[in-house]
């Protein structure tokens, strides 16, 4: 495979991973705002800007800081590369340019989701937003429905590297946003605030069945760190991230014959995660441990670029 | 006093009655209710958008892809008019690709005592390629892949409008075009024995395996050399890879090293044999043609050269298509097949001839003027639908620059009915045909590209101007069954 390709093929699974991940921030978001009270709801909006590092993009858009604006930031703004729109552009521009790498169902996927928001220009009240984030997370669920019916081959294997990078990426940052998010004044951890802020980034994840199911003694969070970070059942968290990386790693260089750095720092990342205690990592703090994980995933995807030649 | 032109289905009656061979698809016209017919274009048309079957149009930031308007009313052939057409179809490929190792080689045609083609006419265009003379392509074949562009005025009276040598386009449309058809009106195929197209890929393969150069060994590396995503034709290139299963390479992707053109893999480089290039000479290698082109890569052409590397088209071939060139073809046929033309050329004056260029001038409201080197309808005249003002402004650059132009008459291009606002009417069409030419002969496939003019009256079938396609059947049969 071209080297070019294999670039525009990992980063086309990392942008519609993150369409995806901004789309289910956007809804959170809403929910999050809806439960509290004024001026929490606000908060909300500016820790999403907080979670995806865009306090000052939008700062420098010369909004005020509103539900409505930043949602338009997040959504449709074309001048900021995180919006939902931006990133499904860059993931079509990736598309088109290996397009034959891709399946015929791959390429339409990604384009019909580009067609939805191509064009648009506002989106619209609460429940309309809502409607076009659960639109877009149907699209990219099609997307990655599509890849799972492509050749296994390396052009697939790509593609999902990317995407789990991504993936670990994003879930390192949500966690984070509990440290971004502070309580309002006379908000104990652990009360009714503190448990909507963990039961919507449960719900960012799409894992909030998940974890009754996993723990039998209601929202705790320890428990809720435990499952995000550490346990592997739950395809979003750090461990299955990880994990995943080392299987598709593994399988690329099956089939290339070709294995280097990246395989090394994905299976030690791996193991490491495979030995910590949720307890370890509270006490060491989970900012610390969630900012060393976002750098180690950052060197990682510089390995995987390197190993694949995709300068 | 104006004679309606010849219908392809209707023939030269009235709307009423057809054609008897295609019978069947007047009933199936009438029969069909409009908003049945309307419902299925835009559902063709919305499988175009979703599946990105787009063309670029270039300085039209707004619009930057469009899909190619397809209409739903097929055009047809019967089996005997197909026969004799590919017949002079690959006689005329056969002698143009002669006429390119000649000229290119011994240059016997130009060396002829009784002067069947000016030698300046070849070796001071801009078309013939210096750098290359002496170097042969691998088994002498140069225009792989033709379009013969041809235009239809009567029962049994076609024209061939343009030889496209270089990098012919719409090929994907011809296939595209097939699909839909086929999921849209499949009673069509069941009343009529249609040839199929969809072996195109295939043979292009074939063809280009078949061009590889000496020690390539028994499976050539082949891949398609695209300018990349942002050129006009990007959709076909990524579709033509994607049917042949082979890599899809921009210049930057490619790498010359001793004479040896490699291509970056993420397990290293991996040497190409065949490049089917989609990229002209001009930007193909900046050492030999033009230096400030990004597109190229470094050293193809000294590859070439050195006979490690087939390129398809091979450079060069633009000589064979140019207008210029275009009016001799009569006698450069008879000159390499040894016989008549099949067939013939729309009348063609250069206007680069004095007497030529007085008769222009006086009749530049009936002709069509165009420009030797321009192409998707871009510099060119239709006197009979051009203002005062166009025609004069036409005449002072005929004046000026009289040898960058030929004038041919404006011919009663023949219509298919065609699905517009006002109901099913006729629409004037062209045809492109696409030729493939490797070690194992001349193929034709049967079936190719009609392109059709929507709006009243206009012969400008150009996608770039507004002109739509359809599928074109070619018949296994006579014509009607139904």
């Amino acid at each position: 495979m071209l080297s070019r390709t294999a670039a525009s093929l990992y980063w086309m699974g990392r942008y519609v991973e993150r369409a995806e991940f901004t789309a289910r921030l956007v809804e959170a978001t809403v929910r999050l705002d809806a439960l509290s009270s004024r001026p929490a709801g606000e908060a909300a909006w500016a820790s999403a800007l907080a979670v995806i590092e865009a306090e000052a993009a939008f700062k420098a858009t010369g909004e005020k800081l509103t539900p409505k604006n930043v949602a338009r930031f997040l959504t449709l703004s074309n001048a900021h590369r995180g919006s939902v729109v931006s990133c499904l552009d860059l993931a079509r521009g990736n598309a088109k340019a290996v397009r034959t790498a891709l399946s015929r169902d791959a390429w339409a996927t990604i384009n019909r989701a580009w067609l939805l928001f191509n064009g648009r220009t506002s989106p619209g009240d609460t429940q309309a937003t809502l409607t076009l984030m659960e639109q877009a997370q149907n699209e990219t669920r099609g997307f990655e429905g599509a890849i799972g019916r492509m050749l296994r081959n390396p052009a697939s294997w790509l593609i999902r590297l990317g995407a789990t990078i991504e993936r670990a990426d994003n879930t390192a940052r949500l966690i984070d946003v509990k440290y971004h998010i502070l309580l309002p004044e006379g908000e104990r951890v652990g009360g009714a605030v503190d448990r909507d802020q963990w039961t919507t980034i449960l719900q960012t994840l799409a894992a909030v069945n998940a974890y009754r199911w996993l723990y039998r003694e209601g929202l705790e969070a320890k428990s809720v760190a435990e499952l995000l970070i550490l346990r592997r059942e739950l395809p979003r968290s750090l461990a299955a991230s990880a994990e995943e990386v080392v299987l598709h790693l593994n399988a690329l260089g099956k089939q290339t014959g070709f294995q280097g750095e990246a395989d090394r720092l994905a299976r030690l990342r791996h193991a490491r995660l495979g030995e910590t205690k949720i307890e370890a990592v509270i006490k060491g703090g989970l900012h610390q441990f969630v900012e060393t994980f976002i750098e180690e995933n950052a060197a990682l995807d510089q390995a995987i670029s390197k190993q694949f030649r995709f300068l | 006093m104006k004679q309606q032109p010849f219908d392809e289905i209707w023939g030269t009656g009235s709307a009423q009655s057809s054609r008897p061979e295609f019978a069947g698809l007047a009933k199936w016209l009438s029969e069909t209710p409009r908003a049945e017919l309307d419902r299925r274009q835009k559902s063709a048309e919305a499988t175009f958008r979703q599946l990105g079957i787009t063309f670029a149009v270039y300085g039209d930031e707004e619009s930057a892809e469009r899909i190619i308007p397809f209409d739903i009313v097929p055009r047809m052939f019967t089996r005997s008019e197909w026969d004799k057409l590919s017949a002079g179809i690959v006689q005329r490929v056969e002698a143009l690709n002669a006429f390119l190792d000649d000229i290119y080689g011994a240059r016997r045609i130009l060396n002829e005592k009784t002067q069947i083609i000016p030698p300046e006419l070849i070796l001071a265009n801009p078309q013939f390629r210096g750098e290359i003379v002496g170097s042969r392509p691998p088994h002498g074949i140069w225009s792989h892949i033709c379009g013969i562009d041809l235009v239809r005025t009567g029962p049994g009276e076609f024209f061939v409008l343009e030889d496209n040598a270089r990098t012919p386009s719409g090929v994907s449309y011809m296939l595209e075009n097939r699909e839909a058809m086929i999921r849209l009106c499949p009673e069509l195929f069941r009343n009529y024995n249609v040839q199929h197209v969809d072996s195109y890929g295939d043979s292009l393969l074939q063809t280009l395996r078949s061009v590889a150069p000496a020690g390539a060994g028994s499976d050539p590396v082949c891949v398609i050399l695209t300018p990349g995503r942002f050129n006009s034709a990007y959709y076909e290139h990524s579709f033509l890879a994607d049917s042949l299963g082979i890599e899809l390479v921009e210049a930057a992707d490619l790498e010359v090293d001793d004479d040896i053109v490699w291509m970056r893999t993420i397990t290293g480089r991996v040497r190409v044999d065949v490049i089917y290039r989609r990229i002209d000479d001009d930007y193909i290698d900046p050492l030999v043609f033009r230096p400030d082109s990004m597109l190229g890569v470094p050293g193809l052409i000294a590859a070439y050269r050195a006979g490690k590397v087939a390129i398809v088209n091979a450079p060069g071939t633009g000589i064979a298509d140019d207008k210029a060139v275009y009016s001799y073809m009569p006698e450069i046929v008879k000159y390499y097949a040894g016989g008549e033309p099949m067939l013939p050329i729309v009348e063609t004056w250069r206007c680069r001839e004095p007497q030529a260029l007085k008769y222009v001038l006086d009749n530049l409201a009936e002709l069509v003027v165009k420009l030797v080197d321009g192409s998707g309808g871009y510099g060119m005249l239709v006197g009979p639908t051009a203002s005062k003002k166009e025609i004069e402004d036409f005449r002072a650059a005929l004046v000026a620059e009289p040898h960058r132009y030929i004038a041919q008459p404006t011919l009663a291009l023949s219509t298919v009915p065609t699905l517009v606002e006002s109901g099913v009417a006729p629409r004037h069409v062209d045809f492109r045909p696409f030729v493939l030419s490797g070690t194992n002969g001349v193929k034709v496939v049967p079936g190719g590209l009609t392109r059709v003019a929507l709006r009243e009256g206009s012969l400008v079938v150009n996608s770039s101007q507004g002109g739509g396609t359809k599928d074109s059947f070619v018949l296994m049969d006579e014509g009607d069954a139904v």
